[in-house]
């Protein structure tokens, strides 16, 4: 089924957010918003929820920190224990102020990488994707509002054109996809 | 929207619009590069080849072509890593730490000084392996599995340690920048006219959209990974100094290494930054975003970081005394009066006095001193390692076994070569990356902008 996605351009990212308050008010679902920097207090307006990757980030934090732990325990005490200068090593427990520097590194690595590896799956950006943003503009100094007809039954095109237009925007565009 | 104090001075000087930010940061990128940049690209590329010449050569004949002997095993190889590795804190600290405190002056200064920091880490990882004589077998510090029976590294060992500290550090610093740089380089790629740039940047930014959700997820996985490095950034010298704090050589048996090492890496990194910072606004027209408040604040930081490694050498030289373990004090007292007088001297110079300078308002807001104090400061920090390290090894307990270290023409090589290829690597990222954090110094226009903030017309609205 085709479907008719309007794109309002606002100069100004106050503008944007008053305008979207607006919109939201009478009901109209704001399907996304491009901008070319984080714009504060937009997420809660247009209904955006906030990411659960730092759950993730301390999960593979969790990860790391184990993988560490069990490997070094592996190879220095159950594999191969190693006697240097006498220091006790017969038990992960005894010597374990020394796999502290390791351990924390490696936490830190597992975290980190993982952390962003998902972001970038989660947000499909890879190498070589293809642009998202519906205008070059949007990258440098204009902020869009992306609404989709078919999410607004109660609204007409004609309608939610007209709403679009009293928020101050400086272009408008309607697409068929 | 953030607010700040009217007295502030003003981050962005000028009349700036979103607008014109991207045109000031995207313009030396899409222009022809100045001739100087050719002249200065090809300075640093000739002493870079010859760093490597060397480095080929050593790896072709043995470490034995270093100036080493039985007694100093460590000289300018291991100094030199530790400078690198020094140098190579600022940038995360820049825009980690400062991240978690809000402080936005950082905005303008932590893309290059992050890509500072991971070109001198590399630099400084070359030094460990090319120090093994064998680079081939550099795998073997990893615990693989092998051929060998059950031989694992050494896990109880700081040296290992540090092999996970550094390659830790060096490619979260990575992410961390890129992450950053995504954005960046889509404002770049839809600026692009020619294709094969268009193609080039296209995928450098991964298909960046600039959605809300994504700026969502941009700005927590910024913040979560400030708040990894932080710590990691800590961590990584304090584990560069364990190689010698946790020795039982006089003057490398000192708990006050990790706390000192730290201090001095913050120290030399804001001065390297300064050195860089200071030349590329001028050479890419940023005098509006990098301007006397930014550097009078890294004075700042240096002369913060100065009194705590100045306050760290004469405790470590009262404690020498105060400890009554005579080998102890005599290694002390031979850094200050022993042959190598003349580098101890030059380091309390350099690192201690200098950035007491500081103090003085006009001095720390005159761009032509802090140049060349932030010079001082860096050949400070070179001879400070080189007498942990040399000074400490050059008279061991056997005095038969007394010697002096003469670097040889390889080991001023590749010192030197290491110098050009950072350069090299910095020229090569000045011309194609955005130097300035684009998406971040938009966010702080309006709060910190010349032009909105001393406006009448805005501060009625609020």
């Amino acid at each position: 089924m085709s479907d008719k996605v309007i794109f309002a351009t606002y100069t100004d990212e106050e503008v944007l957010k008053d305008g979207a308050k607006k919109l939201v008010s009478k009901g109209i679902k704001i399907n996304e918003v491009f901008s070319p920097f984080p714009i504060h207090g937009i997420d809660p307006i247009i209904g955006i929820k906030n990411t659960r990757l730092g759950i993730m980030a301390f999960l593979y934090g969790l990860t790391g920190l184990t993988l560490a732990t069990v490997g070094m325990r592996y190879m220095m005490i159950v594999d191969w224990p190693m006697n240097i200068g006498g220091k006790p090593n017969f038990s992960y427990l005894d010597n374990i102020l020394a796999f502290i520097p390791i351990t924390f590194e490696f936490t830190v690595l597992c975290a980190a990488h993982g952390m962003a590896i998902t972001y970038l799956l989660k947000n499909k950006t890879l190498p070589g994707m293809p642009a998202q943003n519906p205008y070059p503009s949007t990258t440098d100094d204009r902020f869009v509002i992306e609404i989709r007809v078919s999410e607004n039954a109660n609204y007409t095109s004609e309608d939610i054109q007209n709403l679009v237009k009293e928020t101050g925007i400086e272009g408008f565009e309607e697409k068929e996809c | 929207m953030h607010k700040e104090a009217a007295i502030r001075e003003p981050l962005i000087l000028g009349h700036k619009t979103y607008h014109d930010i991207t045109e000031d940061v995207c313009r030396p990128i899409e222009d022809k590069a100045p001739k100087m940049w050719y002249i200065l690209f090809g300075i640093a590329l000739i002493i870079g080849v010859y760093g490597v010449g060397c480095i080929v050569y050593l790896l072709g004949t043995g470490v034995g072509v270093w100036g080493l002997n039985k007694t100093i095993g460590w000289a300018w190889d291991i100094t030199n890593f530790v400078w690198w590795v020094g140098i190579g804190h600022a940038g995360t600290l820049i825009s980690a730490v400062l991240l978690l405190f809000r402080q936005k002056w950082r905005m303008a200064i932590n893309r290059s000084a992050e890509a500072m920091t991971i070109f001198a880490v590399f630099m400084a990882g070359l030094f460990p392996l090319i120090h093994m004589g064998r680079l081939w077998v550099g795998y073997w510090t990893l615990p693989l599995p092998n051929q060998f029976g059950s031989l694992w590294v050494n896990f109880n060992s700081p040296l290992l340690w540090d092999v996970f500290a550094i390659s830790t550090y060096l490619s979260v610093s990575l992410i961390f920048w890129y992450i950053g740089l995504i954005p960046d380089f889509a404002t770049i790629r839809d600026r692009a006219k020619k294709p094969i740039s268009k193609k080039m940047y296209s995928i450098l930014s991964f298909g960046w959209s600039g959605r809300a959700k994504h700026w969502n997820r941009f700005e927590l996985v910024s913040l979560v990974l400030a708040g990894l490095a932080t710590p990691l950034v800590f961590s990584v010298h304090s584990i560069v100094s364990f190689d010698f704090a946790t020795s039982i050589v006089p003057g490398w048996h000192t708990t006050i290494f990790p706390p000192y090492f730290v201090a001095g890496a913050v120290f030399s990194g804001f001065a390297m930054v300064q050195t860089l910072m200071l030349i590329m606004r001028k050479a890419m027209g940023l005098e509006a975003y990098i301007h006397t408040k930014h550097v009078e604040y890294m004075n700042i930081v240096i002369m913060v970081t100065g009194s705590i490694v100045g306050t760290a050498y004469i405790t470590e030289l009262f404690i020498s005394w105060y400890s009554g373990v005579e080998y102890e004090s005599y290694a002390f007292i031979n850094r200050a009066t022993g042959p190598y007088w003349w580098a101890y001297w030059s380091m309390m110079t350099c690192n201690v006095i200098s950035p007491q300078l500081m103090w003085f308002r006009k001095l720390r807001r005159s761009l032509l001193f802090t140049f060349f104090i932030s010079i001082i400061v860096n050949i400070g920090m070179w001879f400070e390692r080189y007498v942990i390290i040399v000074t400490s090894l050059h008279r061991d307990y056997l005095p038969s076994a007394w010697s002096m270290h003469y670097p040889s023409h390889i080991d001023i090589g590749i010192y030197v070569g290491t110098i050009g290829l950072f350069f090299v690597f910095f020229l090569l990222f000045a011309r194609f990356f955005p130097v300035l954090a684009l998406n971040e110094v938009k966010t702080i226009l309006k709060s910190s902008g010349e032009s909105y903030k001393n406006s009448p017309e805005t501060e009625h609205a609020h």
